[in-house]
C-alpha cells in the first residue's frame, strides 16, 4: 500500500489547513488591519466620545454695557477701561459730547473656569462695584448636548458721593441679580437674554421704586473674524420705568467689537451714561429719539497668570 | 500532539503579529511660534496615533480644540481666527518610517528614524519628511520628532496687524508613547 502515507499526509495537511483557516479567521478579529486603524483614529477623535464646548459666543465679557455669557478662564485677568462721552446733541460747542466723559476701570479675574470675580470704580456717582459671575451650563455638543449656556451674575455697588442726606452707609448700596442665557447659533450669530433684578437701598423720592425688574437682550453678528456688530437693549418692566421724580428710559446700545489680537476694542453709541447694571437700568435719562446719544468705548486687555504650559 | 503543537505555534505567531501594531491615545504634539514680539505655544496631549512596526506605517490624528495655551485668548484666536476648528476640527498625518528595517523593536535603545508622509492641517495636505528618534524600552515605544511648517502653506492667513507676532516658520514637536495593541 504505497499510497497510504500520501493519503495520510494529505489528510493531516487538510486538517492543518482547516485549523489554520479557523485560526486565521479567529485571529483576524484581534489583529488590526489598515481599515481598522483609520476607524480607530476616527473613533478616538469623534465627537460622540468627547464633549465639544462652544467657545467665543461673544468676543468680550461685556456685550456693550451689560455682561455677556463670557467669563475669564482660570488665572486670566481682564483689565477694562471704559468711557462714555457726553451727549452728541450738545453740539459742536461741546465737540459732540467728547469734551466730557465718564470713566470706569475694572479688573475681572477667573478664579476657576466657572467663577469670575471683579472689582471696578466708575466716576458715575463715584461708585465702587464688585461682581461675581458663575458659569452654570455651557453650550455643547457631542457626548453632552446642551443647547444654551447659562450663567448667574450678581454685583454690589456703593456710591461714595459726598451727600449729607445719606445718613447711613447701607443707603449707598445697590444689588444686581441676573441670569444670563446665551446661544451661539452659528459662527457669526449669537443671542443672549438676561432677566435682571436691581435693588437700590436709596432712591430719589419715597414714591420711586426700590426694585426694578428688567429683561436684557443682546446679540452679536460677526462680519469678519476680527470685527463684529453688537446690539443690546434692556427692557425695564413697567411700572418701574415710570419714576415719578425723574423720567427714565430703556437703554439701547449699538456698536462694533474690534479684536486686534491682544486687545478687544468696543466702540458704540448708547443712551446711557453709567457702565454698570445698577446705573444703566433704571437711571438712563437719555432718549435716542431726542438725540441723547453718547459715544462710548471699552478697551479690554487680558493678562495671563496661568502656570500651565 | 503534532497538531496541538502547531496550534500553539500558530497562536504564538499571531500574537506576535498583533503585537506589531502599536497604539497611542496620549500623543503629545506641541507647536512653538517664536518671534521677538511674542512666543506662542500650544500643547495637545490627546493625539491618537498608530504605529505598525512591521511595515513602518505611522498615522496621527488630533482635534484642534484639544490644543491648550497658557493664554486663553490665544487659544480662542487659534480656534476662531486661524485654524477655524468649527469648520475643520482635525489635523492628521499619514506616513511611513522609511528606515524601519534598521530599528530593532525587540532591543531596548534609541534609534534614529526617518519619516515621510502627508501632513494635513487646516484642510490642506502637504508632503513632509523629517528625522526623529524611536525609543524602545520594554513594551513601550516612544516616537519623537521635530519639524517646521509654514502657516502660509496650509492656507492660514495671518493679518498684517499681527504679522510680527506670528512666526513664518512654526516648529512642531511630537512625543508619543505607544503601547502594544
Amino acid at each position: 500500500m504505497p499510497e497510504l502515507p500520501i493519503i495520510n499526509h494529505l489528510k493531516t495537511n487538510s486538517m492543518h489547513l482547516r485549523v489554520f483557516l479557523a485560526m486565521s479567521l479567529w485571529c483576524s478579529f484581534g489583529v488590526l488591519n489598515a481599515q481598522d486603524l483609520d476607524q480607530l483614529l476616527n473613533d478616538a477623535t469623534q465627537n460622540a466620545t468627547q464633549t465639544d464646548y462652544t467657545t467665543a459666543t461673544f468676543k468680550s465679557t461685556r456685550i456693550i454695557n451689560g455682561h455677556s455669557i463670557e467669563r475669564m478662564p482660570a488665572r486670566q485677568l481682564d483689565f477694562r477701561i471704559s468711557h462714555r462721552f457726553g451727549r452728541v446733541n450738545t453740539g459742536s460747542y461741546n465737540f459732540y459730547g467728547l469734551d466730557e466723559s465718564l470713566v470706569h476701570l475694572g479688573f475681572d479675574y477667573g478664579i476657576t473656569n466657572w467663577l469670575m470675580v471683579g472689582v471696578g470704580r466708575g466716576s458715575y456717582q463715584k461708585t465702587f462695584d464688585g461682581l461675581l459671575k458663575f458659569s452654570i451650563l455651557r453650550q455643547s455638543k457631542g457626548k453632552k448636548n446642551m443647547p444654551v449656556s447659562l450663567s448667574y451674575f450678581t454685583s454690589m455697588a456703593v456710591n461714595t458721593l459726598r451727600d449729607p442726606n445719606i445718613q447711613y452707609f447701607w443707603l449707598r448700596m445697590s444689588y444686581v441679580h441676573q441670569i444670563l442665557v446665551a446661544r451661539k447659533f452659528n459662527e457669526r450669530f449669537s443671542l443672549e437674554i438676561n432677566p435682571t433684578f436691581v435693588h437700590r437701598n436709596l432712591v430719589g423720592t419715597e414714591i420711586d421704586p426700590n426694585d426694578i425688574f428688567s429683561v436684557g437682550i443682546g446679540g452679536r453678528f460677526k462680519i469678519t473674524k476680527r470685527l463684529a456688530v453688537n446690539a443690546e437693549y434692556y427692557y425695564v418692566i413697567p411700572p418701574a420705568n415710570n419714576f415719578p421724580s425723574q423720567p427714565v428710559y430703556n437703554p439701547l446700545s449699538v456698536g462694533i467689537d474690534i479684536d486686534t489680537g491682544g486687545h478687544v476694542f468696543q466702540i458704540f453709541l448708547t443712551n446711557s451714561e453709567a457702565m454698570i447694571e445698577k446705573g444703566f437700568i433704571g437711571e438712563t435719562t437719555g432718549r435716542w429719539s431726542k438725540g441723547d446719544i453718547r459715544i462710548g468705548f471699552n478697551i479690554s486687555r487680558v493678562f495671563s497668570f496661568s502656570k500651565q504650559k | 500532539m503534532k497538531s496541538k503543537l502547531l496550534i500553539l505555534l500558530m497562536l504564538g505567531s499571531f500574537q506576535l503579529m498583533s503585537a506589531q501594531k502599536y497604539i497611542s491615545k496620549s500623543g503629545h504634539i506641541w507647536f512653538i511660534s517664536n518671534t521677538p514680539m511674542e512666543v506662542i505655544e500650544g500643547h495637545n496631549r490627546q493625539a491618537v496615533s498608530t504605529l505598525d512596526v512591521s511595515t513602518g506605517d505611522v498615522a496621527f490624528m488630533m482635534l484642534i480644540k484639544a490644543f491648550e495655551f497658557k493664554i486663553a485668548l490665544m487659544q480662542e484666536h487659534f480656534n476662531e481666527n486661524y485654524m477655524e476648528s468649527d469648520k475643520i476640527p482635525k489635523s492628521s498625518f499619514k506616513g511611513k518610517i522609511t528606515n524601519i528595517g534598521k530599528i530593532d523593536f525587540k532591543k531596548d535603545g534609541s534609534y534614529a528614524a526617518e519619516v515621510s508622509g502627508d501632513l494635513t492641517i487646516h484642510g490642506v495636505t502637504k508632503a513632509v519628511s523629517t528625522k526623529g528618534t524611536i525609543e524602545v524600552k520594554g513594551k513601550v515605544i516612544t516616537t519623537k520628532a521635530k519639524f517646521t511648517v509654514s502657516p502660509k502653506d496650509y492656507g492660514i492667513k495671518i493679518p498684517s496687524l499681527v504679522e510680527s507676532k506670528v512666526a513664518k516658520e512654526v516648529e512642531i514637536n511630537v512625543d508619543t508613547p505607544y503601547n502594544s495593541n
